[in-house]
């Protein structure tokens, strides 16, 4: 059996709460390594009675081995996720399976062009391939579109701050905006995902992730705006 | 076709069921559907994932490619709607 295939016992070494709906929450696991950006882990929680739940969760930093970080955000009326932003506690213990998944993955030594379009938690794995370009000093143009419902929903605003990299951030709020933001709240629309150098004619590699409702929109989207499908790569959490 | 279904994924979610079937990466590979023929990576199928199991349809003719059912002993996997699977 590899590695991956197998359940590690996970400690929560930390969890901050990161907006009113979220929390990142660090896990000390030995025995998990290599993971790569852009991979998810399964979480196994076991009730006192012995009732278990598996969910996924992708990984929102990579590099560090034994180390698990994640971000999770509450699904109203959600098993899994309004246990793990509401009652979590450092300390606990949990399992986990991992590093997953081959295919929605960006590795270092590719140089093109990438476009992330995230709704929501679909920021997390969008996260972990931002962090690992700039940790190696990667220069392949990145753009990130981040769809939010309101300011206050943004996660890591000041990491994601566009003056502070070279990574271009077009933030998409649907419901509310700040103060005399340029945009008035809208869904994301083909406007949003139109720029220079990362065009269908650019040819990017295009990672869409979020709710199942945001990323079947988003890759329409593109490829009526005529990105080659074949580039394209989808995460869907669930969901409308 | 179910297309906006809420609870649809991306065959990348079957990764963690499927791992135990071996590395390094069981949703990298190759399936063919044996009722359309499309071919392309598990990724890429559609999947619904719940407690008891998974299963995996085609993006084209929504066949039934894989199932996976959660056992005591283990997970059982069958492929009935693809007519082979390769390494990509
Ligand atoms: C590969 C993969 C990676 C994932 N990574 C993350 C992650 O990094 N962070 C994170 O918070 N979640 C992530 N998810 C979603 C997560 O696995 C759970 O589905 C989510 O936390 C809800 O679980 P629950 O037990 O609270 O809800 P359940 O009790 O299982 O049911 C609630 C319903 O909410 C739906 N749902 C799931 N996600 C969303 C969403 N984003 N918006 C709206 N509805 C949704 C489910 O399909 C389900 O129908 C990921 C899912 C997959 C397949």
């Amino acid at each position: 059996m590899s590695a991956s295939s197998q359940w590690h016992v996970a400690t929560v070494v930390d969890a901050p709460r990161i907006t009113r709906t979220a929390r990142a929450v660090t896990l000390s696991v030995p025995g998990f390594s290599g993971a790569l950006a852009g991979q998810h882990v399964d979480l196994r929680l076991t009730a006192a009675d012995g009732y278990q739940a598996v969910r996924s969760y992708s990984l929102t930093a990579v590099g560090a081995d034994e180390r698990v970080d994640v971000l999770v955000d509450r699904v109203p009326g959600g098993e899994v996720s309004t246990y793990l932003v509401d009652d979590l506690r450092v300390g606990d213990q949990m399992e986990v399976r991992g590093p997953l998944g081959g295919y929605f993955v960006w590795r270092p030594d590719d140089a093109g062009a990438v476009l992330l379009v995230a709704g929501g938690s679909g920021l997390a794995p969008l996260l972990a391939m931002l962090r690992a370009r700039r940790k190696i000093g990667s220069t392949a143009p990145f753009r990130l579109v981040y769809s939010v419902r309101t300011p206050d929903d943004v996660f890591f605003p000041d990491e994601l701050d566009g003056g502070a990299s070279d990574v271009e951030v077009a933030l998409v709020f649907t419901r509310t905006t700040p103060a005399r933001w340029p945009r008035p709240a809208a869904r994301l629309g083909k406007d949003d995902l139109v720029a220079p150098g990362f065009d269908a004619a650019d040819g990017p590699t295009v990672f869409v992730c979020g709710s199942t409702g945001f990323v079947e929109t988003v890759a329409g989207l593109v490829t009526e705006l005529g990105h080659d499908p074949a580039r394209v790569r989808t995460e869907r959490f669930g969901g409308a | 076709m179910a297309t906006h279904d809420p609870a649809a994924l991306d065959g990348n979610a079957l990764a963690g069921q499927l791992a135990f079937l071996g590395s390094p990466d069981v949703t990298s590979l190759v399936l063919r559907c044996a009722t359309c023929g499309r071919t392309d990576v598990v990724a890429r199928v559609r999947a619904y994932v719940t407690a008891m199991g998974s299963v995996a349809r085609c993006v084209a003719c929504d066949a039934v490619l894989v199932v996976a059912v959660e056992q005591p002993g283990g997970t059982l996997v069958a492929m009935p709607g693809a007519s082979w699977v390769a390494r990509s």
